[in-house]
């Protein structure tokens, strides 16, 4: 579903690659923990996924199609068929819970009577039943994130790309988030979720890339955030 | 995207940035109303070009009592000197028609064109002369007549009716180039003010192009509220200013100027109709280029 084929990045202006000769394949419905420290390339690998960024050297291919070779206005395409979740979830404040959710589907030309059914059904699978009229900011920052899962998911993607979705969210609520996940992974949905959080890749054990300066230095099937058999180092900042 | 997504999202657009769109509105009524100015005086030239190209003769003033040119000796026309002039001017090949004004009919026209003016009271029979009205076939060939025929016995002055109106033109033409002029500079603010709302417009709404992007919505779906703002704005401007081109027309040419001169020589409110399908043209295109241009940079992905 995802592969990185021998992928470098180079930012400009900076002498160090992001991501470098990076090889990796994520296969259809699997649930990846992308973890490593702050600077490690995680963002780099989602923003290139996403065709933010393009790649400096390298194949990336995502959903059947090779990013190098999708022009312009094919990107478009490429960004229906995956969701994407961020730490700051990025809603429009002036727009309710259901709005914030159809938004989605009004911008890609979706019917009137598709949004009218689809969005309360995502709101319902991801717990937001009853919310509908709410504006973001009378909501927890559990269910803005809900909403924002709610959005990128409503067009039932096959892939959802995660950027420390719990960033922002203390640790109970992050792991419901993280369960939210789990559900919808299940539904055969692609889940790649970059994260700093030891105890949410503890307690899900599923595949964990580990990356360190643009390299990956782990790939684990069913692993913990740590490498099995490592001991934690708990640094002051809360990153080992 | 639906129609009607598209209305709202163009409505609370131009009501987070009232007043800039009413700056492009006014800016772009101005600039169209002096660019009307200009190509309806240029109308106007051609109007009455038109109109007195159709009439234009040669006057050969003949001597009356009271002539005080050298040439008549302080004596009136005699008939003979007027029959043989008559004849002379019919034997040309340039001359259409020639027909004879007496003192008293000049006087009557007079009476007649000045009607509602008071320096009609201090004119009396017998200040204006007679004369001879030379139709030519063709107008610019004036001069082959006006030569010939100074110097002849009994006539006071020729006097050609294209000299005067080439300075009228000439004076219409200065006034089309300036404001034309005028109209291009104001027509580049617009431009420029244009663009302008576009990027703050667009910095408003950076939250959602970020989340069109991201969702996939296509690069027409994102510009579209954009350049829809700009074009209903714009056309605003330029009905605006057809409105004032309309009034203008109607008050000061229409009802006014028709009081002084006859009507049939001055554009009106019709010559407005056609001019404005060409501004709002242009005022579209010149709004849709500038938003596609100005929104790039927020499109790249």
């Amino acid at each position: 579903m995802i592969r990185f084929e021998n992928v470098t990045k180079v930012y400009p202006r900076s002498t160090r690659p992001a991501l470098d000769a990076v090889d990796v394949d994520i296969d259809r419905g699997e649930f990846v923990f992308v973890v490593g420290p702050s600077g490690s390339g995680k963002s780099t690998m989602l923003r290139l996924a996403l065709r933010e960024e393009a790649a400096t050297e390298g194949v990336v291919l995502v959903a059947g199609h090779d990013l190098r070779k999708l022009s312009t206005r094919q990107v478009p395409r490429l960004r229906r068929e995956m969701g994407a979740v961020f730490q700051d979830f990025r809603l429009l404040p002036n727009k309710t819970v259901h709005e914030n959710v159809a938004y989605a589907l009004q911008v890609i030309g979706k019917p009137r009577h598709a949004i009218r059914q689809l969005v309360p059904e995502t709101l319902e699978m991801v717990g937001l039943a009853g919310k509908e009229k709410r504006f973001p900011h009378q909501l927890s920052g559990g269910e803005q994130q809900r909403v924002a899962i709610a959005r990128a998911v409503v067009n039932r993607p096959q892939i959802l790309l995660c950027d420390e979705p719990t960033g922002n969210l203390d640790q109970a609520i992050s792991l419901d988030i993280v369960r939210l996940l789990d559900r919808i992974n299940r539904t055969g949905t692609t889940i790649v979720m970059a994260t700093h959080d030891h105890d949410i890749v503890n307690a899900l054990r599923k595949r964990v890339l580990q990356l360190a300066d643009g390299h990956v230095v782990r790939d684990e099937r069913e692993g913990n955030y740590h490498p099995t058999g490592e001991l934690p180092v708990v640094t002051t900042d809360g990153e080992a | 995207m639906q129609a009607r997504f598209l209305a709202s999202e163009v409505g609370s657009g131009l009501r987070r940035n009232v007043s800039m769109a009413v700056s492009v509105v006014l800016v772009t009524m101005v600039a169209m109303f002096l660019l009307g100015l200009g190509l309806l005086a240029q109308r106007q030239a051609d109007t009455m070009k038109g109109y007195w190209y159709d009439r234009i003769q040669v006057s050969i003033y003949l001597c009356n009592a009271n002539a005080l040119a050298p040439n008549c000796e302080g004596k009136a026309a005699t008939d003979a000197q007027r029959t043989a002039l008559q004849d002379q001017l019919e034997a040309l090949p340039e001359v259409k028609q020639v027909f004879y004004e007496s003192e008293q009919q000049a006087f009557q026209r007079f009476k007649e064109q000045f009607r509602n003016s008071p320096i009609a009271g201090n004119v009396q029979e017998g200040d204006l002369p007679p004369s001879l009205r030379v139709q030519l076939d063709d107008p610019t060939k004036f001069r082959n007549v006006t030569t010939q025929f100074e110097d002849a016995p009994g006539v006071a002055t020729v006097q050609d009716q294209e000299k005067v109106l080439s300075k009228f033109f000439t004076i219409i033409n200065w006034v089309t180039v300036f404001a034309v002029f005028l109209a291009a500079l104001m027509a580049a603010c617009a431009a420029l003010l244009m663009a302008t709302t576009i990027r703050q417009a667009a910095f408003i709404r950076r939250r959602e192009i970020g989340i069109m992007r991201l969702v996939g919505a296509s690069n027409w779906t994102i510009r579209a509220p954009f350049i829809s703002e700009m074009v209903i704005v714009s056309a605003v401007g330029v009905l605006l200013a057809v409105g004032l081109l309309i009034g203008l027309t109607q008050y000061v040419f229409t009802e006014g100027a028709s009081q002084i001169a006859l009507s049939q020589a001055f554009i009106g409110v019709s010559d407005v109709w056609l001019l404005a399908p060409w501004m709002l043209g242009g005022v579209v295109l010149i709004a849709v280029g500038t938003s596609v241009v100005t929104l790039r940079r927020y499109l790249r992905v």
